[in-house]
């Protein structure tokens, strides 16, 4: 049953041959089995979640179910979700129980989708390893010495090791997609714009976008029927015509324009990595698309250009933390300030700590030219290399990362060279487009590697729909790691 | 460019952030190997580029000017580090 697509799920649901109960009862019992070994849930609430399950059950028996209901799905801890500790990976929310919903989760609780549990991550999503949650790092279900990925490394682990069937996710500069890479599922970040922010914890607000982590593209095309629309409440959701995700999967892939950038192949890719990304590539060849060389000239400063623009913004969404209205205040202090400063002190990680101070570095009085300000610029200039890359191609593919997952501890003490590892996540944040990850191999050292596809603006549909293509000729996404079968 | 510690105190007190002399020569060291890599930047010719502050051109949208929300200062006031008589209490600021 664990290793049933949603679509499976939902068809067993339907035709009575189990309930909500039964599936989060197993999905529970195997997080409880195999968390305390990789710390991929914050919270967990079985009493909770099965009184979701309960009402979900109660709804099918009133013939009120939509297409998942009854499905479970676990949610990063940074979506505030009533009555659950939403701590965001840090100890300043360690103690902070959401008083209100996140849109996505109005969404998924509409669409009758029981809770698992809030997921592990790094924290305020800085980072590319999980390392800097304070709740502790989460281990790769493929190889615990290896790191699943950030900053939504407990949802990757999850539904690799099957402790959830699906989970959401929030992808910044590769959130979503490194860590689907490195744990071998299936991630999409989509268009900016298309999943609100409402209730999301801020990161860098014009880049944070929500979306589906699963493990495959149809799975995801369904979670997106959810997760997507309007919200009055997120001043840059899109209004949008509802769509239909799932609509394309089917469509055939001959003629399909795949565009490789040169970019994304040179010296600082794996050799491992590289190898299995050239095969799915020589799999859609196969499949009937063609492949045509193109360049991203600009994308070798987006990782510059995101450590300006991201931090930025975070330290002004990051000012809130105050001691003041919710979470973290420090036992001690003489006056305000010193209650600020010591409240952030205490309650934030390093990681973050730097952010806000280069944050807070480039936007002072006399560097916004040459920082903020310049970084703003080469954004358009990313942006515009990709508005040229889409009148060659319908897709741009690539590796999601340089490398498969890295040990815990690696990339620990050096900040710059974790920075890296998000290389070729980075540009489409900052540009706003779609993109998703999807399993296509392993390395050497038998951990997996994720083929990045890149789309134009709002073509979600397609992108699944390659994927899903890839998917049906192709199993990588249905292996499961050793010893967790 | 090069930060000196007393600039890393400087930034880490305008972010409202304690650090002392140890941690600062910590987050010196990486702080400036993070603007080495920023540095980059500076090589590129942008004269006459829009600056992008947004992936989508957006508008701000308008709406009737009416109460949507509703009182939940209870709720919310539960969750505070320290509230009295519905204020939240903070050390003294004016003597």
């Amino acid at each position: 049953m664990l290793n049933l697509s949603l679509r499976q799920l939902a068809a067993l649901l339907a035709e009575g041959k189990t309930s909500s109960v039964e599936l989060c009862q197993d999905y529970l019992e195997r997080i409880e089995r195999l968390n305390p070994g990789l710390n991929a849930f914050i919270t967990v609430d079985r009493a909770r979640t099965l009184a979701e399950a309960r009402a979900a059950d109660q709804r099918r028996a009133q013939g009120d179910a939509g297409p998942l209901t009854g499905v479970p799905i676990a949610h990063k801890d940074i979506f505030c979700a009533e009555g659950w500790p939403t701590t965001c990976g840090s100890r300043m929310l360690a103690n902070f129980v959401a008083p209100y919903d996140a849109h996505v989760i109005e969404r998924c609780k509409a669409a009758g989708m029981p809770t698992l549990g809030k997921t592990n991550m790094d924290e305020f999503a800085m980072g590319s390893s999980n390392e800097t949650s304070f709740f502790g790092p989460v281990k790769n279900p493929w190889d615990e010495r290896a790191v699943p990925g950030g900053s939504s490394g407990g949802s990757a682990a999850a539904v690799a090791a099957r402790m959830a069937p699906a989970a959401t996710g929030t992808d910044t500069g590769g959130s979503i997609r490194q860590p689907a890479a490195l744990c071998g599922i299936t991630g999409l970040k989509p268009t900016y714009g298309l999943v609100s922010r409402y209730g999301m914890i801020a990161f860098a607000s014009s880049l944070d976008q929500g979306g589906p982590m699963a493990a495959s593209a149809e799975d995801c095309a369904l979670l997106m029927n959810v997760l997507a629309g309007f919200d009055a409440r997120d001043s840059t959701s899109l209004e949008r015509p509802v769509e239909d995700y799932t609509r394309e999967l089917d469509r055939p892939l001959s003629g399909l324009k795949i565009g490789l950038p040169q970019e994304y192949f040179g010296a600082g890719l794996a050799a491992d990595a590289g190898r299995a990304v050239d095969a799915a590539i020589a799999e859609y060849r196969r499949l009937g698309a063609e492949t045509v060389d193109i360049s991203l000239p600009n994308s070798r400063l987006s990782v510059p250009v995101y450590y300006v623009l991201a931090p930025a913004e975070a330290s002004s969404n990051l000012a809130r933390y105050d001691g003041v209205r919710y979470g973290y205040r420090a036992p001690q202090y003489t006056d305000l300030t010193d209650m600020y400063e010591r409240t952030r002190a205490e309650g934030l990680g390093d990681e973050v700590k730097r952010r806000i101070m280069i944050g807070t570095y480039v936007l002072s009085h006399g560097y916004y030219d040459a920082y903020y300000l310049q970084a703003q610029k080469l954004r358009r200039l990313i942006a515009r290399d990709f508005a040229e890359a889409f009148r060659q191609c319908d897709v741009i593919m690539g590796p999601t990362a340089p490398t498969t997952a890295f040990d815990l501890g690696a990339k620990r003490a050096d900040p710059v060279e974790m920075y890296l590892s998000d290389i070729y996540t980075i540009a489409v944040n900052l540009a706003g487009l779609p993109a998703l990850s999807i399993p296509c191999g392993f390395g050497r050292d038998g951990r997996p590697v994720g083929l990045q596809l890149i789309g134009d603006y709002f073509s979600e549909a397609r992108l699944l729909n390659i994927a899903h293509q890839y998917q049906q000729a192709t199993d990588w996404h249905t292996m499961t790691p050793r010893g967790l079968e | 460019m090069s930060l000196s510690i007393d600039d890393v105190k400087r930034i880490a007190h305008l972010a409202r952030i304690r650090v002392d002399t140890d941690e600062a020569a910590r987050y010196q060291t990486q702080l400036n190997d993070i603007f080495h890599l920023i540095e980059q930047m500076q090589a590129i010719d942008t004269t006459g580029i829009e600056p992008m502050a947004h992936a989508r051109d957006l508008h701000q949208r308008l709406r009737e000017d009416m109460v949507t929300e509703t009182d939940r200062r209870e709720a919310f006031q539960a969750i505070a580090p320290q509230v009295e008589a519905g204020l939240y209490l903070v050390p003294k600021v004016i003597e």
